[in-house]
């Protein structure tokens, strides 16, 4: 090697210091339902004792006491009807839309300590602080860029150098914006499930919401279009608290720091993603991971 | 620590049962070569010698079968907590198992070589007992292996240090017997060859002990004193 090209690669490539150490996640506490592990990170949002019930009656929610890691990715896995949707989506109170259903307890967010379910506050405030993706991507029949649009239209933003600063930002911040910057006004029906999934997220993003909520995003997906919103996942905790539902257990391990698993309307374990998946506690988290007879 | 064969996926059990079944092959196969080697150097024996250096063969394929097996367990089932930890034990569980067998060829070659000599007076005393020793090492490790017996791994895993012991003894003796005369210098110093591989294999042996308490406990109990050990997972 010339002496040139060998100055050049040793410039390209760090030296090692004996220090380079992997960046390191904050460690959730050690109570009941709390992630075992040592020191606390910034908790974004808790659950305290929290029950729920459809139609008055059937409790899908069991005294569930859960905090979610600000920054961070929280998976919420286990069975069909264990109830990880229905908490899920007690975040942005999307159970009010059907009359009869009860909450019990709180969900507070931080830093400004309020208790989202408190009957005080107003849903479209909640939803706004923290928006939600669902399984089947749902655009609007509208253009690609009426659907980012949206959120700050219903917040009276009409100006339109804001709207499109806020659209640009929100479809960059999906991955999406180098595929569909020359197609705004086309309906967002003519991309592809991945291109919708993303331009949901986009959507999601353009109110700016600390907390997003993903229903299991990439169950209508192919591999590719999967392995683009789970790399999307991982860029946008950087800025944002992430809770995501998913079926696939593999994905929980790959996006996720936390993991906490549910069964029968109880949140069984809740751990960092590494130990839950290498070396749960509990019986039932065990046989649920690894494929038991539960 | 859930049971193997628990899976909804028979198929699964199955695959895991056969990793686990064909390691104690191996264990099998590798604990015979260290019996054989360590007769073939006492009595003399060439042909015995030559089958140990013969099934060494054996062992290699059966390593590379098991790690495939391991490769597509990986691949297709994606394993998680307890099946994970198996898999992973199991792969490393077989390397050692492999290098057991090499020390164990080792000893065999030397057999061969020195079947033609004069035979010592003592007919190698000094490493009979280490060998016996070391044997049955790995014979209760790979039983702590079958039995997923954690007690039992740190039980068998104490033992390297009283072959260490035993190792450093017979050094000692033959340290002596080179002193005393030089002429025997080059047998012995094959002789101290052939406890030098025992040595090791007792080392091998302790790795595999703490694979099992890996597998078991979900501990990682490398580079970590027995003491330690104890304390961590029986709360002594």
């Amino acid at each position: 090697m010339n002496p040139e090209v060998q100055v050049a690669v040793r410039k390209a490539t760090p030296a090692y210091n004996g220090a380079m150490n992997p960046p390191s996640k904050p460690e959730l506490a050690a109570t009941g339902a709390s992630p075992r592990t040592a020191s606390r990170p910034v908790i974004k949002a808790q659950a305290k004792d929290l029950n729920f019930y459809y139609g008055g009656t059937a409790q899908a929610l069991k005294h569930i006491n859960l905090e979610l890691a600000e920054k961070q990715v929280t998976a919420l896995i286990g069975p069909s009807g264990c109830g990880k949707s229905t908490f899920l989506r007690c975040f942005n109170r999307m159970h009010d839309l059907y009359p009869g259903n009860r909450y019990e307890g709180e969900i507070l967010i931080h830093p400004d300590n309020v208790n989202i379910l408190a009957r005080n506050v107003d849903p479209i405030e909640v939803r706004m602080r923290i928006s939600m993706v669902f399984q089947k991507p749902n655009p609007f029949p509208k253009s690609i860029y009426e659907n980012v649009a949206y959120g700050l239209r219903v917040r009276d933003v009409k100006r339109r150098s804001v709207l499109d600063d806020k659209v640009e930002e929100a479809l960059r911040g999906a991955a999406l914006w180098d595929e569909v910057k020359d197609r705004l006004h086309d309906l967002a029906f003519n991309l592809s499930g991945g291109q919708q999934q993303r331009l949901c997220i986009a959507r999601a993003l353009a109110t700016d919401p600390e907390i997003l909520l993903f229903d299991e995003p990439t169950s209508a997906l192919d591999p590719i279009a999967t392995a683009s919103i789970e790399e999307l996942i991982t860029e946008l905790k950087v800025r944002l608290t992430i809770l995501i539902v998913t079926h696939n257990m593999q994905q929980a391990a790959r996006v996720s720091d936390y993991t906490a698993f549910m069964h029968l309307g109880e949140l069984v374990e809740f751990g960092d993603t590494d130990t839950i998946f290498t070396n749960p506690t509990n019986k039932r988290t065990e046989d649920y991971i690894t494929g038991r007879y539960g | 620590m859930e049971p193997i064969h628990t899976h909804i996926s028979r198929q699964y059990n199955t695959e895991l049962e056969e990793i686990r079944s064909r390691v104690l092959q191996m264990g099998g196969l590798v604990e015979q070569q260290i019996e054989q080697a360590m007769i073939a150097l006492v009595k003399g024996d060439v042909s015995l010698g030559e089958a140990v250096i013969m099934d060494d063969t054996k062992v290699n394929k059966l390593e590379v079968t098991i790690d495939e097996e391991c490769n597509q367990i990986i691949a297709r089932r994606q394993p998680a907590a307890s099946d994970l930890r198996l898999v992973v034990a199991v792969i490393k569980t077989i390397t050692d198992l492999e290098r057991i067998g090499d020390e164990a060829e080792k000893i065999a070659r030397m057999a061969v070589r020195l079947a033609g000599e004069e035979r010592p007076k003592n007919n190698y005393a000094e490493i009979q007992v280490l060998g016996q020793h070391v044997r049955q090492m790995v014979h209760d490790a790979l039983d702590a292996f079958a039995r997923v017996d954690v007690e039992a791994a740190l039980r068998t895993a104490r033992e390297d240090r009283k072959i260490d012991s035993k190792y450093e003894g017979a050094i000692r003796q033959l340290i002596t017997f080179m002193m005393e005369d030089p002429r025997t210098i080059s047998r012995v110093l094959d002789v101290i060859w052939a406890a030098r591989a025992l040595e090791r294999i007792g080392d091998h042996a302790r790795n595999i002990c703490e694979y099992i308490i890996y597998f078991v406990k979900g501990r990682d109990v490398r580079h970590t004193s027995l003491e330690q050990i104890e304390k961590e997972i029986l709360g002594r």
